[in-house]
């Protein structure tokens, strides 16, 4: 007894050093990079992800009104604003959503700028909807299609309530147009959940404090969102799963294709972990990193739960307990708070939290930030807002926190939090650290997380469920009948699996592919291949390689568009040029889009040469070469012909062929 | 009557589900032409076909079938939905003043009704507190559904029902009346009103709104509040409509009883003051009058009510070419009274004066007003104006045609004697004939004028 009692006592003695803590979960989860990670790794934690994905349709007005689609404003470009304020309402089935609870208690005062030229009375709510954008349900039912599902008989408008203030109405209105559909990747197939056509929400301009602003510009524009069953198991087949849907939304020519057109939400669980939805990542690159944090950072609170229940056997009566202090005291003007702030601030007591502050979540990152992040969200506290006794650096220092923990009592094992705010957050502010703590208890919370670039996430808001639709009063049920999906299923293009299929089969080299199906050129390949008898190979490298090339170093201008390669081709083969010179019309022709090909060849300074007369001047050159023979290397003296033949021979023969006469 | 199974579906629709005995709310397996569907039936709505069944599919979004499609239904489970507002007490403090919501049907709480697919209203102060529980914080709230119609059916029965209630209310010592109501008559109420509850010692506030409360950006509750704070708090004791002052949610108008009108057919902010400034805003904060001469609160209870109504009394809006079998037609069907909503300073063509001047024979009451809504009947201005005056059509000033046409059945529900009936059409009660406009009584300012378009970007919309 008495040896054990002094083994405890010495290691209460040594200070908890917090770092080694984070490092030591880190390992102890068994959290590992991705690029170290294999199957087994994602097998491990049960890894599981599905996606919805977004994309903004190709039509001429929004959805539900006559306002132009796609005219976009500046953030502070605007010819009104105006404010409004959302309240949770019952769904159909009578039951409040948590997120609505969640939003209401933030308070937040939503204003809208409003640009005459994009929006009108529809968009702000002040008007009920026109009837629905049959341009866009027809879109939406040709998608449907091609993800094999099945479209329904009778369109239903449904309400589905966001509270955020991102549409102004509180809901979105949102239909189903197919259900139970398929993808095809490369080694497997993955099932689809349903796809609903809905209009677009706000764009945010700015989150501070209880503002929140938005415009309106995008607002009613028609969307579509395809959604997976979670049956990807890894990282990579998340992505390789987001661009197919996105290359089968553009095979049908139909959809924008700009920044931000596409985006998709990214649900991630791990075993015992719950689904949490990663929001608007746009980049299909990000999500592998995305997917493998997430996972790992529920692994990491599902240890935290462990480490918590064993700890603390009545979790039921677990509860925080604070005190205000003076911001003087703790010399707040180093966390960044002013000096003669008139912001409150307290002192929070975590008991049992040792270790469970600093422990590892994701990289870079420790369980404390859960709480930073929703008090930034929920209570309105803006960062910095918090510190807590197991920061990396201290800058609040041992003596201070030893005053705080006799203020508050603390015993040893416990950690501690100062935050501050205005006073009116306070109460909610108290709430939302007790709600965080508890919920370490059960493991992971229900919620959607933003993304950043380098991998990790934070807290967004709590995760909605399906309480939150709503018929929509305002509009009529669309039946759609079999002659309208008959005539729907004449004018669909090829599968994108096929097409995949296609590219393999024409041997069109795999760096292109991407290139080729997010940008529909499938067709272009196909129509120059069987109509000019042009390899594919030669038009994707053409497109994939050059174009790319190409794009990447010139403004881009709204004459050029791809059918005008295939006019390019068109116009080599009826003028028996060589193709190789389809590589420098190119840069010409994506740089002065109108000029005709007569024109861009002059510029090139290209004149037709027969053949015979170009390979009548080989043996004259050979014989020159052998005169000044610049070089001992065997080779030199065939580069030398090449070389004075090259610019008289592009597009007049092909340089393969001219190589092979002068070797002869 | 035994519970409906198959509630809404009609025909066909009927037909199959009765033919695999599917009842609504059952979760169901759908096996149909375009493949197998899974979900709860739930109730279709009325006036829609007899071709589709409608399931809430699990991710919560409802989707129609193809009835002809459907090759057979399998019933997987039942769960009714029961569809409530958490009902909590009222509390009761007693230092907040108590206040009256007199109930008509309107959408200050709702819920939704599978019949009609439409929204119907939740009332009772248990279910408004589960809704708007700031309520508690402005008043002690008791609650009395009257009746429950729509805003277009209500009428001269309901007027004299609402007239007798406010009374009976004012008179056990209430201190403030709120009248929940639909808005597209609610002008015409706050007439009746305004003519039938004289002299009232309270504050009676209508209050309607304009997207209804099932939606989060509703203006119900935050419309409903500022009532509360005007009916609890405010000192002017007339009859008002509070509604939106701007489509933010930012500050209520009360607007006098007689001269307010809705001129928006979707806009929050539909309600305006015409001819004159509304009488005050009102924010959760309290009442700012604008104008300073009101009915303040009294501590009496010395309240007045006359339930007067004549329904043979109609509107006629004046079109061009209007002919005179038009007129003769109302005498004919024995219409006692009329108003005429004339062009311009109020007038109406040569061809209907001798249809007038019978009516005027028969012992029928005209009155002018003007399609103009701002501005006075002048009639003395034109011959035509002159001539009508001379045929006995009477000037109703700057009445509003609403307020004339309810001001009208109402003097004509007090006494036949033509006399005395212009006598108190001409005698105002509350500013529906204002001896002078204001000339900040008409501003209608035109978008894509500078000044006009740097003042909305600068003030809340």
């Amino acid at each position: 007894m008495q040896t054990r009692k002094s083994f405890s006592t010495d290691r209460m003695k040594q200070p908890f050093d917090p770092r080694r803590n984070h490092a030591e979960t880190q390992q102890k989860i068994g959290y590992i990079t991705r690029k170290n990670a294999t199957q087994a790794d994602y097998d491990r934690i049960c890894f599981m992800s599905g996606l919805e994905v977004h994309q903004q349709l190709k039509t001429r007005k929004k959805l539900f009104c006559r306002c132009p689609s796609g005219i976009y404003q500046k953030p502070d470009d605007f010819d009104a604003e105006l404010i409004r304020h959302m309240r949770p309402t019952l769904s159909e089935l009578g039951e409040y959503d948590g997120t609505a609870l969640m939003e209401f208690r933030t308070r937040k005062n939503i204003i809208y700028r409003i640009k005459n030229q994009s929006a009108c009375t529809y968009e702000v709510d002040d008007t009920p909807p026109f009837p629905l954008n049959m341009d866009a349900l027809g879109i939406s039912i040709d998608i449907a299609l091609l993800s094999k599902m099945k479209v329904v008989g009778e369109v239903h408008i449904t309400r589905k309530q966001y509270l955020d203030g991102s549409i102004p109405t509180g809901f979105q209105r949102t239909a189903i147009i197919g259900i139970e559909g398929e993808i095809e990747l490369k080694n497997k197939k993955v099932r689809l959940i349903q796809l609903s056509l809905e209009e677009d929400a706000c764009r945010e301009v700015s989150d501070i404090g209880h503002i929140r602003v938005f415009r309106t510009d995008r607002l009613g524009m028609p969307l579509i969102e395809t959604v997976t069953y979670p049956d990807f198991k890894n990282p990579d087949e998340v992505k390789e799963g987001a661009d197919y849907i996105r290359f089968l939304n553009r095979s049908t020519g139909k959809v924008l294709t700009g920044i931000g057109s596409t985006r998709a939400d990214v649900n991630v669980s791990c075993k015992g972990g719950t689904r949490v939805e990663i929001k608007g990542v746009s980049h299909t690159s990000w999500m592998p990193e995305l997917t493998h944090n997430e996972a790992f950072r529920q692994w990491a609170l599902l240890a935290i739960k462990e480490i918590l229940n064993a700890k603390v056997k009545d979790k039921t009566s677990w509860k925080i307990s604070w005190k205000e202090v003076k911001p003087k005291d703790f010399k707040l003007e180093n966390l960044g708070v002013p000096k003669n702030s008139t912001l409150k601030v307290y002192i929070v007591n975590l008991p049992q939290f040792q270790g469970i502050l600093s422990h590892f979540t994701q990289p870079g990152k420790m369980f404390a930030d859960e709480f930073s992040d929703r008090l930034k969200v929920i209570a309105c506290l803006e960062k910095p807002n918090m510190v807590h006794s197991e920061m990396f650096d201290d800058i609040v220092g041992e003596k201070a926190w030893t005053k705080v923990r006799s203020l508050l009592g603390s015993k040893d094992g416990d950690a501690q939090i100062i935050f501050w705010g205005p006073e009116d957050d306070i109460k909610t502010a108290l709430e939302t650290i007790e709600e965080r703590g508890k919920m370490a208890f059960t493991g992971v919370p229900n919620e959607t997380r933003k993304s950043f670039e380098d991998g990790t996430t934070i807290f967004e808001r709590v995760l909605p469920g399906a309480d939150r639709m709503y018929p929509d009063t305002d509009s009529a049920p669309i039946p759609l009948d079999d002659a309208a999906i008959d005539e729907a299923i004449k004018r669909l293009p090829e599968v994108v699996s096929t097409r995949i299929r296609q590219l393999i089969e024409w041997k069109v080299p795999e760096d292109t592919h991407t290139y080729i199906l997010k940008n529909n050129l499938v067709p272009i390949l196909e129509k120059a291949q069987t109509e000019l008898q042009v390899p594919a190979r030669f038009t994707a490298t053409l497109l994939a390689h050059t174009l790319k090339h190409i794009q990447g170093h010139n403004p881009a201008l709204p004459e050029f568009t791809y059918e005008k390669v295939y006019d390019l081709l068109q116009y080599i083969v009826k003028q028996h040029l060589d193709l190789a010179i389809a590589r420098q019309i190119l840069l010409h022709l994506y740089q002065h889009p109108k000029m005709d090909f007569d024109s861009i060849l002059t510029t090139l300074n290209f004149k037709p040469i027969p053949e015979s007369e170009i390979l009548g001047k080989i043996p004259f050159l050979v014989r020159k070469y052998k005169e000044i023979r610049t070089s001992k290397e065997e080779s030199a003296g065939h580069r030398w012909v090449m070389g004075n033949l090259r610019k008289i021979a592009t597009g007049n023969i092909s340089l393969r062929e001219l190589s092979q006469r002068i070797d002869k | 009557m035994s519970e409906d199974i198959f509630q809404g579906y009609k025909g066909h629709a009927l037909e199959v589900l009765q033919k695999y005995n599917a009842r609504v709310w059952a979760k169901v397996r759908v096996d149909s032409s375009r493949g197998v569907f899974e979900g709860t039936i739930l109730p279709r709505a009325e006036n829609t076909d007899d071709k589709h069944l409608v399931l809430k599919i699990f991710t919560g979004y409802n989707i129609g079938v193809s009835i002809d499609g459907i090759s057979n239904i399998t019933e997987l489970g039942y769960k009714k939905a029961v569809y409530k507002i958490p009902e909590k007490e009222f509390p009761y403090s007693k230092d907040k003043p108590n206040v009256k919501l007199l109930g008509t049907g309107g959408t200050i709480a709702s819920r939704l009704d599978y019949r009609t697919g439409a929204v119907i209203p939740a009332f009772s102060p248990g279910e408004l507190y589960g809704a708007v529980p700031e309520l508690a914080d402005i008043c002690n709230l008791t609650t009395e559904k009257l009746f429950a119609v729509f805003s277009e059916n209500m009428g001269p029965e309901q007027y004299k029902k609402l007239a007798i209630a406010i009374g009976n209310e004012i008179e056990k010592g209430i201190d403030g009346i709120i009248i929940g109501h639909g808005t597209d008559t609610l002008h015409y109420t706050s007439a009746a009103l305004t003519f039938m509850v004289q002299n009232s010692p309270v504050p009676i506030v209508l209050v309607g709104s304009q997207r209804s409360s099932d939606r989060p950006s509703s203006d119900a509750a935050l419309n409903l509040m500022h009532a509360a704070t005007a009916a609890a708090h405010g000192d002017i004791a007339e009859v008002m409509v509070c509604m939106f002052g701007p489509t933010s949610d930012e500050y209520g108008f009360l607007h006098g009883g007689t001269r307010v009108r809705k001129m928006h057919s979707s806009y929050r902010s539909t309600f305006r003051t015409i001819g004159d400034t509304p009488l005050a805003t009102v924010t959760r904060q309290g009442v700012t009058p604008i104008k300073h001469d009101y009915n303040r609160r009294r501590k009496d209870r010395n309240v007045k009510i006359f339930p007067y109504y004549e329904e043979k009394v109609t509107m006629v809006y004046y079109y061009t070419n209007m002919k005179p079998d038009v007129i003769d037609a109302l005498v004919d069907a024995g219409y006692k009274g009329i108003i005429i909503i004339g062009t311009g300073l109020g007038h109406v063509n040569k061809p209907i004066y001798p249809a007038i001047e019978r009516a005027i024979a028969k012992g029928v009451a005209i009155y002018m007003t003007v399609q103009t809504l701002w501005g006075y009947v002048h009639m003395f201005v034109y011959d035509t104006g002159r001539d009508l005056m001379a045929k006995g059509i009477i000037p109703a000033e700057n009445m509003l045609p609403e307020v004339a046409f309810i001001k009208l059945s109402w003097a004509l529900g007090q006494t036949s004697d033509l006399e005395e009936v212009k006598r108190i059409m001409l005698t105002p009660i509350n500013n529906e004939i204002t001896p002078r406009e204001p000339y900040n009584g008409y501003l209608i300012y035109q978008g894509g004028v500078p000044e006009v378009e740097e003042f909305i970007r600068k003030f809340h919309k």
